[in-house]
Parts: C-alpha cells; structure tokens; sequence
C-alpha cells in the first residue's frame, strides 16, 4: 500500500508538471499583453512595466523563475490587482464556488440516485421512461438555460428566491439547483445501468434461491454492487462542478472563483491564469486519487498491496 | 407414492417475445423421490435449465410464463402458493447450485456472510449461531482452513472451492430437493470429480433429493439413480440408470450414447454424431421434435406427437417406435424414410 501511496503521488506531481509547463507555454501564445492600453504608454515607460513583471526576460528565464516560485509555493502576485498574491485572491473566492458547487452536488446525487434506482426497479415501465427522459434533457440541455428559467419562474414570478447576488444562504439556492441539474441527469443514467447490470448477474439469482426476500437482494446485493462504481464517477464530477460554474456564477453574480478565472483570462493576468489552473488541477488530481483510495476499501477485489487477488 | 417430494406435472414455459411467445419446456413430467438423484440430460436450449427454473420459480416474470401444467412441492401447488410462500420455501427446502461459480457469488460480501444470510432469513438464529453454521458447513463441503475462509471474498477462492461454497450455501438450511444445474459444467475435470464425490457424499449425509441438470453422460453414470433426458423442452425417454445406459428405447437416447467416447474402443473408428442440429423452438408443431434428425423416421412421426409409453419397469419412452398402434396393421403410418415427409 505504502509503496502504491509513493508511486502514485509521484505520477501526480509529474501530471502537475506537465499541465503546468503546457499551460504557461500556451497562455504565452495568446495575443496581447496583459497591460490594458498599451499603445498609449511610451517605450520606456513599457519596458520599465515589462522589467516589474518579469517579462522583459526570455520565456524560457520566466518558465524556469515561475517553476522555480512554484516549488516553494508561490504562485506570484497578480498583474491587475496591485499587490494582491494569486493565493489570497483564490482563497477569497474559493468559498462560494465550493459552496454552491457541494450544494448541487449533494442535491443531485440525492436526486439522481432515487430517478436511477426508481427507474431500474420499474424497468420499461412509465416512470422508467420518465425518467429516461428526464436524464437526458437534464444532460442535454445546458445548466445557464435553466439558470435563467429559474430566476425568471422562481425568482421574478413566484419571488421565492432572490434572483442573484451574493445575500445569505437563500442566494445559494438557485445556482446550486441550477448546477444540480446535470449532475442529477448523470448520476440517475449511471445508477440505472449499472443497477440493471448488476440485477442480470448470477449472485443475484443466488441471493433470490437462498429465499431473501426482494427488497433484501435489491438493498444488500443490487444496490451495493451498482453504487460502488458511481463513487468512481462522482469525484471527478464534483471537482467538475466545482470548477464548472464560470457561466452560473457570472448569471447568478456569485463572487467565486469561476468568475474570477474569466475575467483573468479577458485581460491576461498571465499569473491570475495560471494559479487557478494549478488550483484547479491540482484539485482534479487529488480527488481521483482520494477515489481510488477509497474505491480499494468498497470493492474488495481492489487493493494496492501488491498481493494477487 | 408419501415418498415422492416434488412432482413435475405436464409444465409447459414459454418466453414472451416480440414475436409471440416461445414455448422452451412443452409438457414436462417427472416425479422425484426423496434422498434420489435424478439426472437431467440433455443438449443446449432443450429447455432443462427453464425447467429447474421454473421449479424455483427464479425464472424473470416480465419475459416468462409456466402456460400449462403444474409443480407440487410435498402435495403443495408451487404455482398456487403466494409469492411469499415460494420465497420461503427457497433455500430452506429446495435450493439450487449453479453452473458457474465464478459469478454465482456475491463479489463485495464475505463468503461467511453470503451463507448466514440464508440461515439467518429462514430460521430463528443468532448472528453467532448463524456463523456457526456457516463455519460447520464450509468444513463439511471440505474447505481448509475454514475459520478463516469465512471472512474472505469469493475472489480469493479458486473455482472449485468456490463452488463448495456455492454447495455449502445451499445445502446451509437442508434443504429437501437441491436442484444442481450444471454444477460441474465450468470445472476442469478433475476439480468436477471432486464436486461430484462431494455431492454424493453430502447426499448420504443429508438425505438430500437432487436434481441434477447436465449434458454430460459422464457425470450422469456417475452421479444419478434415475435419468429423463430432454429434448426440444420434452422429456422423452426417462427410467433408471441401468435402464438408460443399457436398454435405451428412443433413438435420441441412442444417438447420445453412441456418440460418447468410450474408452475401451479402437480409437480408428469416428464417433457417431447424431446429425442435424437442434430443432427451433418457434416453428416446432405438432410431431416429434426429433422427427427431422431421426433415423428411423415414420410418416406419423411428423404429423403426431407421441405419447409417453411406460414399460412395467416405469421405464418410459415418447416415441412413435415403441407405441403398440404403429403396428404392422397400420402400415400407412409406418412407411419409413424420410422422403415420406
């Protein structure tokens, strides 16, 4: 296990490297310069901005000093904000994009997992077809069309709900439904196959001849068996709608961080970009591997000792 | 007739399908007797395993349906009683091995788990004496180390320890009738003789009426007391083991046996297939299923079904051969060959 741990995290930091380097080199790619106007500025003054930032340097010295930051965990300070460091500007809006994105998922795996077990239990019936349908407009359509149908019905009509801003826990509610919308759809859709799979196995013959009663076989041997997989889907599906919310933030004017990725990406603050796809990967690479870790403890057959099964 | 236990009565199964419905067993009758082996032979799609099924009723109601006959369980009708009263007559008095152990085990649940379960849904145990069960029948079915074995995985057994645990599982409550398909089918041969042997075994212990489904006439002179061989969703000759291997009446029955290696023959000679292939359920009518491939064909034989003809020895046969009407006073439906057809 301890040697599977040490591999493992190897290759993520080597995964880390990679996007890192990729980014930087493409970012650098993109037309324009990270300051706005900059025909109206003289040379000199330009080159003296340029010197600030670092950018009068070879793109090569720049990769080799940003990696070299990097490694001791500096991300470097913003080239919008006058002295803001791309850490603290993360970390004061991670918190409502995490908030609202844990929100709808945990609204939607609820949801998803009663739509897909229902609709494998009455399989070909109407409600399995219902929600079939369902699944499929959820995944078909995209979340901001609900989002605006959402303000417009239930925040604007019925003023249940306020339509945006960022006011109390009331003004998660929408965008966390509005976000909720796809992770229901696939979670319903990957429950109900694989409860369908796994009712056509052998053992569940075997659990009905050893006379339990239905809704035994279906708790302790279907349901079980078709929910290990789902965990392997939902990490990445979290850190997805995690970071998946730049258009719901921007309709709902949440102050997250989706936003703020954006609107760094318009003006090239070339370090701003940067850190939050570092962030962002980073995230997306430590959930898979928390999954797999925790997949090893729900599927027996899985372990990461070396030992053959 | 108090020491007969199940009785198989004219059952006919059909599939439902987008076609129409498509009858796999068309009146199958045994009777099996309490402590006997009854084998069940037959080729692939003869309908043997529909008809173990059905006895269990494990057969998935969407998609199938017993259209005639019945199935008396102790003087009981299994098809009369109550959904709940099939589930608790499953495992604690007829239980069933399957064909491959590689999946008729829960994959996430301890093997010790997977037979407590059973003992604990059918009798009132504690957890406690419910894995003292499970450990006394893991030793009986001949797992080392059991104490052990309990707690592990399927995945950690091989696949003949894993089908005695399947075997222990559903020998866990003694049951009276254990319907084994195919128990020996996905083995190698000498892990089959040891299960065999086992079942044997078990049987003398625990006086365990089997059933046991396979194509494999090996396993049949091995294991069984009487045999009913199938074919397209018939049986159509039945009688004891002597009776079958030595005294076969119906040509299906020949063509098996003849197309068995032996091993005392000169190894020069081919073996005799039966040829042919399998009938097609869907466009079998009246007649004998076998009509098309038999050998010894008779006009009647693709216009009527024969009946069962029962010998004195309760030897009984379905064919058109051995029925006293087909005669030389008839000799219109006598004529043979095929051409006649």
């Amino acid at each position: 296990m301890k040697r599977y741990l040490l591999q493992r995290i190897g290759f993520m930091l080597i995964t880390l490297f990679i996007i890192v380097t990729a980014t930087f080199f493409l970012m650098q790619l993109l037309p324009g310069t990270p300051f706005t106007n900059p025909e109206k500025l003289t040379d000199s003054q330009l080159a003296i901005l340029n010197a600030k930032y670092g950018l009068d340097q070879p793109v090569a010295i720049q990769y080799i000093q940003y990696i070299g930051n990097l490694v001791q965990g500096d991300l470097g300070y913003s080239f919008q904000h006058e002295g803001r460091t791309v850490t603290s500007m993360i970390s004061d809006r991670i918190g409502p994009s995490a908030f609202i994105g844990l929100q709808a998922l945990v609204i939607g795996a609820i949801i998803g997992l009663v739509l897909g077990i229902v609709s494998a239990l009455k399989h070909n019936s109407v409600l399995d077809y219902g929600s079939v349908t369902l699944a499929v407009l959820g995944m078909s359509i995209p979340s901001f069309v609900f989002a605006a149908l959402l303000q417009y019905y239930v925040g604007v009509k019925l003023e249940w709900l306020p339509v945006a801003l960022w006011e109390g826990y009331s003004s998660t509610l929408l965008p966390s439904i509005a976000l909720s919308v796809t992770v229901t759809a696939t979670v319903a859709r990957f429950i109900r196959s694989e409860m369908l799979e796994v009712i056509g196995q052998d053992y569940i013959i075997t659990a009905r001849a050893k006379g339990l009663k239905e809704n035994q076989v279906i708790v302790k041997h279907v349901i079980r068996n078709a929910l290990i997989p789902v965990v392997t889907m939902l990490g990445p599906l979290a850190v997805s709608i995690m970071t998946g919310t730049l258009v719901i933030e921007k309709i709902f004017a949440v102050p997250g961080l989706g936003e703020q990725f954006t609107l760094s990406i318009l003006v090239l603050d070339y370090s701003v970009i940067m850190g939050i796809t570092i962030f962002y990967s980073a995230l997306f690479i430590f959930v898979v591997f928390v999954v797999d870790i925790i997949y090893s403890f729900l599927d027996p057959r899985i372990n990461y000792k070396g030992e053959s099964a | 007739m108090s020491d007969t236990i199940l009785t198989v009565d004219n059952l006919h199964v059909a599939f439902k399908t987008q076609t129409g419905k498509l009858t796999a067993v068309r009146g199958v009758n045994f009777e099996l007797k309490k402590g006997e082996t009854l084998a069940i032979v037959g080729e692939s799609g003869s309908g043997k395993s529909v008809t173990a099924k059905s006895i269990m009723q494990l057969l998935p109601s969407a998609t199938t349906e017993v259209t005639k006959g019945d199935i008396v369980y102790n003087g009981e009708s299994l098809l009369q009683m109550s959904k709940r009263q099939v589930t608790n007559l499953r495992g604690s008095e007829i239980s069933m091995v399957f064909q491959d152990p590689m999946t008729s085990l829960n994959p996430t649940m301890k093997v010790g788990k997977q037979i407590m379960e059973g003992v604990q849904r059918h009798e009132q145990v504690t957890k406690a004496q419910a894995r003292e069960r499970a450990l006394d029948m893991l030793k009986l079915v001949g797992i080392p180390q059991a104490e052990k074995r309990l707690d592990n995985y399927p995945h950690q057994f091989s696949g003949g320890m894993r089908q005695r645990v399947v075997i222990a599982l559903a020998l866990a409550c003694n049951p009276k009738v254990l319907i084994a398909d195919e128990p020996t089918t996905a083995l190698d041969v000498t892990i089959q003789a040891q299960i065999l042997d086992l079942m044997k075994d078990l049987q003398k212990k625990t006086d365990t009426a089997i059933i046991l489904i396979t194509h494999d006439l090996g396993v049949v002179a091995n294991m069984a007391d009487r045999v009913a061989v199938m074919y397209g969703g018939k049986i159509v000759e039945q009688g004891t083991l002597d009776e079958i291997f030595y005294n076969p009446q119906h040509p299906y029955t020949l063509g098996l046996l003849q197309s068995m290696p032996k091993l005392n023959e000169d190894r020069s000679q081919p073996l005799l297939p039966i040829a042919g292939s399998p009938p097609n359920l869907a466009t079998l009518g009246e007649g004998c299923a076998f009509a098309a491939r038999c050998p010894h064909t008779m006009a009647v034989c693709h216009t009527y079904t024969p009946r069962d003809i029962v010998t004195e020895t309760g030897h009984s046969v379905a064919c058109w051969l051995q029925d006293p009407r087909t005669s030389t006073e008839t000799p219109e439906l006598v004529e043979t060959g095929k051409s006649s057809f």
